[in-house]
């Protein structure tokens, strides 16, 4: 491995020896792929027939309105199978599996939907599959274990640690170090050792690409401002690749969980709780403590609740290409009942953040101002978490009736 | 060096003995009691973990430990005093391992000052391969220490030969694919990846990963320098206690 992913010092390949002939061997695959047109058109063409791409870019009129400032646009990665970005670096991941000849993937999940998106990639390809999952998670994401069990998928539940998505892929990685003959990690975010920060960015590029094809077409100007939600930070490294080169101010929005001041979050790169660290194979902003253990980390939503965070948009904090701000759980919930009651769309609580933060700024951007927000995830297949996150006392009822038949 | 010390050692023994625990786990005062056994056994040199929350080359038991030892509140600290006292009370030598981000957090120029003047002779960090050590070899061999690297079945010998050109002491040769304390066969491919190992270095080799009774070390004598005992006394502390580990040293050769 010449290139040992390096983005101004961020990134590296802190690999234990067992897995460097592995990585070795993904990145040549990797290269090659990349390196190969025909790659990019299937990839392209399974992501128009199996998901839903292009994603819509919605108008957002009535939230417009609602704030007098800059339109804003909404880019619909929701509408993708699966119901998230994941399903572009899975079906992406797939691919390079199969020009590997290896037969079963392992992931992590957080949230799940890295995990439901795997096993359906795994089931239309044939593969075996192995989702790890913190145990917290497990509960407080059950829907999504009962889909990835149906797929075909066995769901581990990770009762080390803390039992988070961290947790998760640790085991993932003892996992591999056993069986990387013939299996593939399916990382699901742009972290990790390289290749994976680069590789899960250039699979998630699609987003930005089309946002930016379509934004020109429909208002023929690029966005002032263009937020996504950054835990991992794939979806968000996906839709500001589009923009790299252009003159728009790219928001990054952390999980701000119960605030800044108060230990409980999951803000990386714009609170002062982080420090740079090497952990899990590779050099970011960590929350840890002096010692360089790893802090809990706290949000409403599971799949920004990570300790560490892309070694390449470190380097964009650090160069100050992307604006890093944190959003709280209210705050976030909030973002979520008025996207919701003004343009029926149901963001998830993870791309909520990135709502919440584009609500505090568009009234302060002038009407000839144009600002997209990634919508990552869809949040209706996270009903019972946004149900508690709302304390709906007429779903507590139902469940507690529902509960009520299953022990009769 | 830590070399020399294996060399002169190895005049007088078949194989050596080296043996892992966790610092902290359960106790600081039980990791003394721990190390002073080993040594009255006769063991050769010993590895001290300092704890790490995120362990991913470690299998369950030693993951476990690691976790113990933290929520007891085991600091980076603590294990240097802890090993300033074993160095000073004990002959034999002391390596630190642990995973990079304890060394990098600490500060790797000052962990390995640190070291030396604790009487620390080397160490060893699974999650720092050669390519991205280039602070901590300066560091380490500034200091007189031996940064140990690890070999695994599937590293290419030419690769293992850049590798032993960055270590010193000894070369930690991992038995298997895997994490620590899983089985392992001590079989004939077993034999034959040592003798790859051999080729492709002067070097001391220890033979670790699932190293855990007399048979096993009897199968290394003549094939390895050092057999590297990890899980196993740990499993055996957690089962039946300090005696367990006396008992269970004392028929290890």
């Amino acid at each position: 491995m010449i290139d040992r992913g390096y983005y101004s010092g961020f990134g590296g390949a802190f690999l234990p020896e067992i897995l460097v002939a592995t990585f070795e061997e993904l990145e040549r695959v990797f290269r090659q792929a990349k390196g190969d047109p025909d790659f990019w058109r299937e990839y392209a063409d399974i992501m128009s027939t199996y998901s839903c791409r292009p994603t819509p870019l919605t108008y957002a009129e009535n939230l417009t309105r609602h704030f007098g400032g800059a339109r804003i646009f909404i880019k619909r990665e929701d509408l993708n199978h699966t119901g998230a970005h994941k399903a572009n670096n899975v079906m992406g991941q797939g691919l390079l599996v199969k020009r590997m000849g290896k037969t079963r993937v392992i992931a992590e999940t957080g949230a799940g939907q890295h995990g439901v998106a795997t096993a359906t990639m795994a089931a239309k390809f044939g593969f075996r599959c192995t989702i790890y999952m913190g145990e917290v998670d497990v509960e407080r994401q059950r829907p999504n274990v009962f889909w990835m069990q149906r797929l075909g998928a066995e769901v581990v539940p990770v009762r080390e640690g803390t039992r988070i998505l961290k947790d998760a892929i640790n085991e993932a990685f003892r996992d591999w170090v056993s069986n990387m003959d013939t299996t593939h990690y399916v990382l699901g975010t742009a972290c990790g050792p390289h290749p994976y920060p680069e590789m899960v960015s250039y699979f998630q590029s699609i987003i930005g690409k089309e946002a930016r094809e379509q934004i020109l077409k429909r208002e023929g100007k690029l966005p002032s401002r263009v937020y996504a939600c950054v835990g991992g930070g794939s979806n968000a490294m996906g839709i500001f690749s589009g923009f790299f080169e252009d003159p728009v101010e790219l928001v990054g929005v952390e999980a701000g969980g119960k605030g800044l001041d108060s230990g409980r979050h999951a803000s990386r790169l714009c609170s002062t709780d982080a420090s740079v660290g090497v952990a899990q194979g590779y050099k970011t902003y960590f929350l840890q403590n002096g010692d360089g253990q790893m802090l809990e980390t706290h949000s409403v939503a599971a799949g920004l609740d990570y300790v560490g965070v892309s070694p390449i948009l470190a380097h964009f904090k650090e160069n100050g290409r992307v604006r890093f701000e944190a959003a709280t759980d209210q705050e976030v919930v909030d973002a979520l009942a008025l996207t919701m009651r003004m343009e029926g769309v149901i963001p998830a609580l993870e791309s909520s953040h990135a709502f919440a933060q584009a609500f505090k700024e568009a009234a302060t951007l002038s009407r000839d101002d144009v600002v997209i927000i990634n919508q990552s995830g869809r949040g209706d297949k996270d009903i019972f978490t946004i149900a508690d996150a709302f304390e709906d006392p007429t779903w507590q009822d139902f469940i507690m009736k529902k509960a009520e038949r299953y022990h009769a | 060096m830590l070399e020399s010390y294996l060399r002169a050692r190895l005049k007088e023994r078949n194989i050596l003995l080296m043996t892992h625990i966790v610092l902290g786990y359960p106790s600081f005062e039980d990791s003394f009691r721990i190390v002073e056994t080993m040594v009255e056994a006769g063991v050769d040199l010993m590895e001290l973990q300092i704890p790490f929350s995120e362990p991913i080359a470690d299998g369950p038991v030693i993951l476990h430990a690691n976790q113990q030892a933290l929520a007891g509140g085991a600091t980076v600290q603590q294990c240097m005093d802890f090993a300033r006292h074993v160095a000073a009370a004990f002959s034999i030598p002391f390596l630190f391992m642990s995973y990079y981000n304890i060394l990098f957090k600490y500060g790797v120029p000052r962990f390995a000052s640190e070291m030396k003047e604790r009487g620390l002779r080397g160490a060893i960090v699974p999650d720092l391969p050669p390519e991205e050590a280039d602070d901590y070899l300066k560091a380490m061999t500034g200091n007189g220490l031996a940064p140990i690297f690890i070999f695994s079945p599937n590293t290419p010998e030419s690769r293992m030969g850049r590798i032993a050109a960055s270590g010193r002491g000894f070369v930690y040769c991992v038995a298997r694919k895997g994490v620590t304390g899983l089985n392992t066969q001590f079989t004939n491919q077993l034999e034959e990846y040592l003798a790859r190992c051999r080729r492709a270095t002067s070097l001391p080799l220890a033979l670790g990963f699932g190293v855990k009774d007399r048979k096993d070390v009897e199968f290394l004598q003549g094939k390895a320098d050092i057999a590297v005992i990890g899980t196993q006394t740990i499993r055996l502390m957690d089962q039946g206690g300090i005696g367990a580990v006396k008992d269970f040293m004392g028929e290890l050769r």
